[in-house]
């Protein structure tokens, strides 16, 4: 293979795992606000967690941060679902009764809160400086070896969680789910705990969002501050699950392949100008107004994503407008 | 077939109590919407709930069935205190209500609509529906099944796999009455269900509960302002106002009543005529 084919390749690679890593969070997002109407704006608070969770479980001790306990990755990636799920038990446990704005500001509110303690705690996180030398899976393949077995791991990972989301989708539990969201009161009505409900489907969202982190955490070697910005998860995951389609797993992850392949290409396009000075210094907001720019266009072109949600009532079945 | 449902068989007998109502209050701010109510239901009656608009029959509705808690007051289902119990608690017992203002699953269809509703449904349960598939099957089956029976009941096949929130405010009050009989529940309260419906449809919707009273022994306590309908389906009629009970007994001797012509019947044929 000559040179510039390894270079493609592997940015391929790079490209897909990441999708895939966001398409991992988007289905757990989707499963919040697109099948149960959860307005859950703190995916960044649960991708820390689960990032910051497998980080200090599977790294070598450093004595720059708890940890170290050189576990396998598995063991990091299933701790890291259960203490996000635990985050998302606290939170929801207090506010899933409440108003959905009102969820809204309490996942932001704990997800800011959660990254002045990782800056701050610096015995546990190593503060700003984050946490290096990760292992990631496979990596002694070497070659294109090793990111190709890493992505065949996070698509397998990506394939099982599809799966069981989609068969409790479109399952009685998710009927109830979509009920819930359609009309509360009909569903309390119906005799449901709504509340036991909800916080069932705010929880395993956000447990898979704490899994996403743990795989970002592997993929990059590290995990630091910047990572666990809203802007880098919450937004674009929102971006992603709008573009691709809110109720529909499958539009979900091809909103997670539009939205990151522009995101990364238009870093490249912008170094293409080769700006310097001022115009550098904001080539992350130009970065930011072309995915606000696609949200629009395909917006104004599809209203519910391209691909919607679909009723299983058939083509029939379709709101009237 | 037969689908089991949580109800809890009451051992009371027919024409005793199943639903008491005691001293109950409510207000809003300043506004003093149940004030002091108490009336039983029979087991086995169809009781009539009349009263002018504002009197608070909708609201102690809300409250028998725990959308909201009482200020002060009880109620006693098969003679147990079950004040302040959820409405999936109460469902559980046996009783449910519908809404005065049809409460749909706008987003699922008819058929949906009414399979979402029964209780011990193995698919409602996430691990089951992954690790159980064919538990799951056999009950969705069941269910389905009882959901297209109380479809065809109910007159809805045609609009069996249209989106509920498309349906016509006719056919949402039916919709509302297929899940009270969906819930497998002996105690229905039925806010207004006639209203907006039209006049054919309305002699259909007074059968369907009458034959639900008579074969499958459904109590029903039915709010409703089309006094031919409470009159050829309602004994007891009992009649609120101002939040509190003005008087009860049958139709005949109601509508002869001094206080509730002045109250609510004088309106009423003035309306009409
Ligand atoms: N949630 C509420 N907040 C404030 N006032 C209410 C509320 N619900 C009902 N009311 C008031 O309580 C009174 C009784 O209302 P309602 O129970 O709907 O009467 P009815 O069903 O007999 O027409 C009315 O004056 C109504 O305005
Ligand atoms: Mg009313």
């Amino acid at each position: 293979m000559s040179d510039q084919m390894i270079g493609y390749s592997s940015y391929l690679i790079t490209l897909l795992t990441m999708v895939a890593i966001y398409g991992v969070m988007g289905l757990g997002l989707n499963l919040n606000w697109g099948v149960t109407g959860l307005f859950n704006v703190g995916i960044a608070g649960f991708f820390a967690i689960g990032a910051y969770t497998a980080a200090i479980l599977t790294t070598e001790e450093t004595g720059k941060h708890i940890g170290g306990f050189d576990m396998p990755f598995w063991v990091g990636a299933i701790a890291a679902m259960i203490t996000s799920a635990i985050l998302a038990w606290f939170v929801g446990k207090i506010c899933i009764r409440l108003r959905s704005d009102y969820l809204a500001i309490a996942t932001i509110g704990i997800a800011e809160i959660l990254r002045l303690i990782l800056k701050n705690e610096m015995w546990a996180t190593n503060g700003a400086r984050g946490i290096s030398n990760i292992p990631k899976p496979f990596e002694s393949l070497g070659g294109l070896a090793g990111p190709l077995a890493f992505l065949a791991l996070v698509v397998g990972i990506l394939i099982v969680v599809y799966v069981l989301l989609e068969k409790g989708q479109h399952s009685p539990w998710g009927r109830i789910m979509r009920a819930i969201r359609d009309n509360e009161l009909a569903a309390r009505a119906s005799g449901k705990n709504v509340e036991r409900l909800r916080l069932e489907a705010f929880i395993i969202g956000s447990s898979i969002m704490g899994l996403g982190g743990a795989l970002s955490a592997h993929y990059f070697k590290f995990i630091g501050l910047e990572a666990t910005e809203p802007l880098l998860t919450t937004f674009l995951i929102w971006v992603m699950m709008i573009v691709g389609g809110s109720g529909n797993n499958r539009g979900v992850l091809l909103g997670a392949l539009i939205i990151w392949s522009l995101w990364s290409m238009s870093e490249m396009v912008i170094q293409a100008f080769s700006l310097t000075g001022e115009f550098a210094v904001r080539v992350p907001y130009m970065r930011m107004f072309i995915i606000g720019l696609v949200l629009n266009i395909v917006l104004q072109k599809y209203g519910q994503g391209i691909l919607p949600e679909r009723h299983p009532g058939g083509k029939d079945a379709q709101p009237k407008r | 077939m037969s689908l089991d449902t949580n109800a809890e068989t009451s051992a009371t007998p027919e024409g005793q109590p199943v639903l008491s109502i005691q001293g109950i209050y409510k207000s809003f701010g300043g506004v003093h919407a149940v004030d002091g109510c108490s009336f039983e239901v029979n087991k086995g009656s169809i009781t009539g709930l009349i009263g002018p608009n504002g009197a608070g029959k909708t609201t102690l509705f809300t409250i028998v069935t725990g959308f909201i808690k009482p200020d002060s007051g009880s109620v006693l289902l098969h003679g147990k205190d079950v004040t302040g119990e959820e409405p999936h608690e109460l469902f559980h017992k046996g009783l449910v209500r519908t809404f005065q203002i049809p409460h749909e699953f706008h987003g699922l269809t008819t058929l949906e609509n009414l399979m979402a509703v029964p209780a011990e449904q193995d698919g409602e349960n996430l691990f089951k529906t992954w690790f159980m598939p064919g538990a799951v099957a056999k009950r969705e089956a069941e269910v389905r099944a009882l959901a297209e029976d109380t479809l065809s009941f109910l007159g809805l096949d045609r609009v069996r796999d249209e989106l509920a929130g498309n349906l016509s405010g006719g056919q949402k009050k039916l919709l509302e009455l297929g899940r009270s009989m969906m819930s497998g529940a002996e105690i229905v309260l039925l806010d207004e269900p006639g209203a907006g419906v039209n006049p054919t449809l309305l002699l259909q919707l007074g059968e369907k509960i009458q034959r639900l009273n008579e074969e499958r022994g459904i109590t029903f306590c039915i709010v409703e302002h089309n006094m031919d309908m409470i009159a050829r389906l309602c004994d007891p009629v009992v009649v609120m106002a101002a939040g509190s009970v003005l008087t009860q007994g049958n139709m005949d001797d109601i509508r002869k009543d001094q206080r509730v012509l002045e109250a609510y019947l004088g309106s009423q044929t003035a309306e009409a005529s």
